[in-house]
């Protein structure tokens, strides 16, 4: 047998091209077990899953501009449908995002009840009928000290209670908002009482600056932000501004919203922003704006809309009516 | 390659490292936020949210915790398996919580608070002055941020302490004394994590529930182990199990 002198690289040694593609498999399989490995021991589901936009809507036509719309840069759709607190879909501000997936917002009806000429159940089609759209950029402020800048699609909210005839004994309006656990995993955990609830003064539901809100950036409402019709009033604190509203109540007390019933001695039914009062956990007196490595804004009287709403608050101690 | 070398030479390089990553996604995560981008690497670093300033707090905190969590679970480790050779990560996994907390702190102390000063000046002692009032402030009425702060200071005479020398200087047995201050960090860790969220507790609980079995366990051993006291006056009483007494003795 002839006993050849190796030349430079002997073929046994060239990988096989199959070995050299299973290599990379095994180490794409391997680096992905670790990272699924870590993943569960940090419980850190951002590792996995990132956190998607919501899919785009659709466009609204005709749309009018308002002068109440502020010329601050707004956030960006990315921003606004990810980092959310919609505890019906989780705690977790990226939670929503990949649990209101399973929000059905059509057919969609709202039931309005108490104290009105016109109890009666109005589909969202009809809600929506001769109202003129505006787009409304707000600065909206939460309780936790960060901010964006929101560019709602909306109306009034004073033009649909118009409709509703509420009577004289109408001292407050109560939101009421969707509480389906086929829909809404959040619930399960007992995090807050469902449904969710919200209340407004009746001065403060007819001023002019509150609006159902029913798009985002000219397009239908993302299921996060609270599709496909819901309340938003830019003075107050966000959890103020109720989501996924199914039912409108005019009652003659004070509702307790849902926060209230929670934690009294941390919010209040006004929830106005206020940079004086402190959370009784955290300074109110700066926030951060979206996205932003610092607080990097000193909060302003009622979120900057003094100069409109400061007189439904004449001779009302701010301190204990927060 | 004798076991002792295998722990030195392999082991604890490989746990230092991994340490480490954290610490480096975190850093990261922060330059790119200053720069107002998003992670190149998301499936790797994790997103950055809307949010940078509270990612970044929590992730540190968090982490703070993760490694107390894995500091206590050393000396359980080593009774449980039989395996002393553990003993030897407890220092630097200690050191590594002081870590991660004086990142925590300083996420506070820093982008929370200093960069929110009307004049944010490195060189203006009055810029320091304020700061230092408003976390005092901060620390005496905030009772989420009162344990805190406390998890985090009693964390600094432990790192300062962790040397061999003072070891040897302090005798066995008072630095362990002085080392149990531990457990109080990791329950004043927890009660900083528990007060601090708005409703959903299920977090600081599976923390809580953790830590609260890394006690227990030394609770139960103490009891299974004691050595009843010797009656009659003159006698100290003898000092509770530990592996440092047992060397002592």
């Amino acid at each position: 047998m002839l006993i050849k002198r190796p030349t430079d690289i002997p073929s046994s040694e060239i990988t096989d091209k199959k070995v050299y593609f299973n290599r990379r498999d095994f180490i794409r399989a391997a680096t992905g077990t670790a990272a699924v490995a870590a993943a569960g021991f940090i419980g850190a589901k951002a590792v996995l899953r990132a956190q998607p936009p919501a899919p785009r809507g659709v466009k609204f036509t005709g749309l009018k501009p308002s002068e109440f719309s502020t010329d601050e840069k707004a956030n960006t759709w990315e921003q606004i449908t990810t980092y959310n607190n919609y505890y019906e879909f989780g705690t977790a501000k990226d939670e929503p995002a990949y649990n209101a997936r399973r929000l059905k917002p059509s057919p969609w009806s709202v039931a309005v009840e108490g104290e009105v000429a016109k109890p009666a159940v109005y589909h969202f089609e009809d809600i929506l009928k001769g109202v003129a759209l505006e787009d409304r950029i707000y600065r909206l402020r939460c309780v936790e000290a960060w901010s964006m800048v929101i560019p709602w699609v909306g109306f009034p909210l004073s033009e649909f209670i118009k409709r509703v005839q509420p009577t004289s004994k109408a001292k407050f309006v109560e939101f009421i908002t969707l509480a389906d656990a086929t829909q809404m995993p959040g619930l399960r955990l007992g995090s807050l009482r469902w449904p969710y609830v919200e209340g407004l003064r009746m001065d403060e539901a007819m001023h002019p600056l509150t609006i159902l809100s029913v798009g985002l950036y000219g397009e239908t409402l993302p299921n996060q932000n609270g599709a496909p019709i819901r309340v938003v009033i830019p003075w107050k604190y966000g959890f103020k501004s109720a989501k996924s509203i199914v039912k409108i109540r005019f009652v003659e007390q004070q509702p307790v919203n849902s926060w209230q019933f929670a934690q009294p001695s941390e919010y209040g039914f006004y929830s106005n922003v206020n940079p004086q009062v402190d959370h009784p956990r955290w300074s109110q007196a700066r926030e951060v704006r979206l996205p932003g490595l610092f607080k990097n804004r000193p909060t302003v009287m009622f979120n900057g809309y003094a100069d409109q709403v400061s007189k439904l608050y004449t001779g009302m101690d701010l301190r204990k009516n927060y | 390659m004798t076991a002792n070398q295998l722990i030195r030479w392999g082991l604890k390089p490989a746990v230092f490292a991994a340490a480490l990553v954290p610490a480096a996604t975190i850093s990261y995560l922060t330059w790119a936020a200053y720069n107002g981008e998003q992670s190149a690497w998301p499936a790797l670093t994790g997103n950055l949210s809307a949010n940078p300033l509270s990612d970044i707090t929590n992730r540190t905190g968090l982490w703070t915790l993760r490694f107390l969590c894995l500091t206590l679970a050393v000396t359980p480790l080593r009774r449980l398996t039989g395996w002393n050779g553990a003993i030897r990560f407890r220092r630097m996994l200690g050191l590594f919580a002081f870590f991660y907390g004086t990142l925590h702190f300083l996420t506070y102390a820093i982008l929370d608070r200093f960069m929110s000063l009307e004049v944010p000046d490195m060189t203006s002692a009055a810029s320091w002055r304020a700061l230092t009032v408003w976390i005092a402030d901060d620390v005496a009425m905030r009772p989420f941020i009162t344990v805190g702060f406390t998890a985090f200071v009693l964390m600094i005479p432990l790192a300062l302490t962790s040397t061999a020398g003072m070891i040897r200087r302090l005798g066995g047995h008072r630095w362990q004394m002085l080392h149990r201050l531990a457990y109080v960090s990791a329950v004043a860790g927890v009660l900083h994590f528990w007060w601090l969220v708005k409703l959903d507790v299920r977090r600081p609980a599976f923390y809580g529930a953790i830590i609260a079995i890394l006690l227990a366990f030394r609770v139960f051993r103490a009891r299974l182990h004691a050595v009843p006291r010797r009656a009659g006056p003159g006698h100290p009483p003898v000092p509770e199990l530990g592996s440092m007494d047992r060397q002592r003795r």
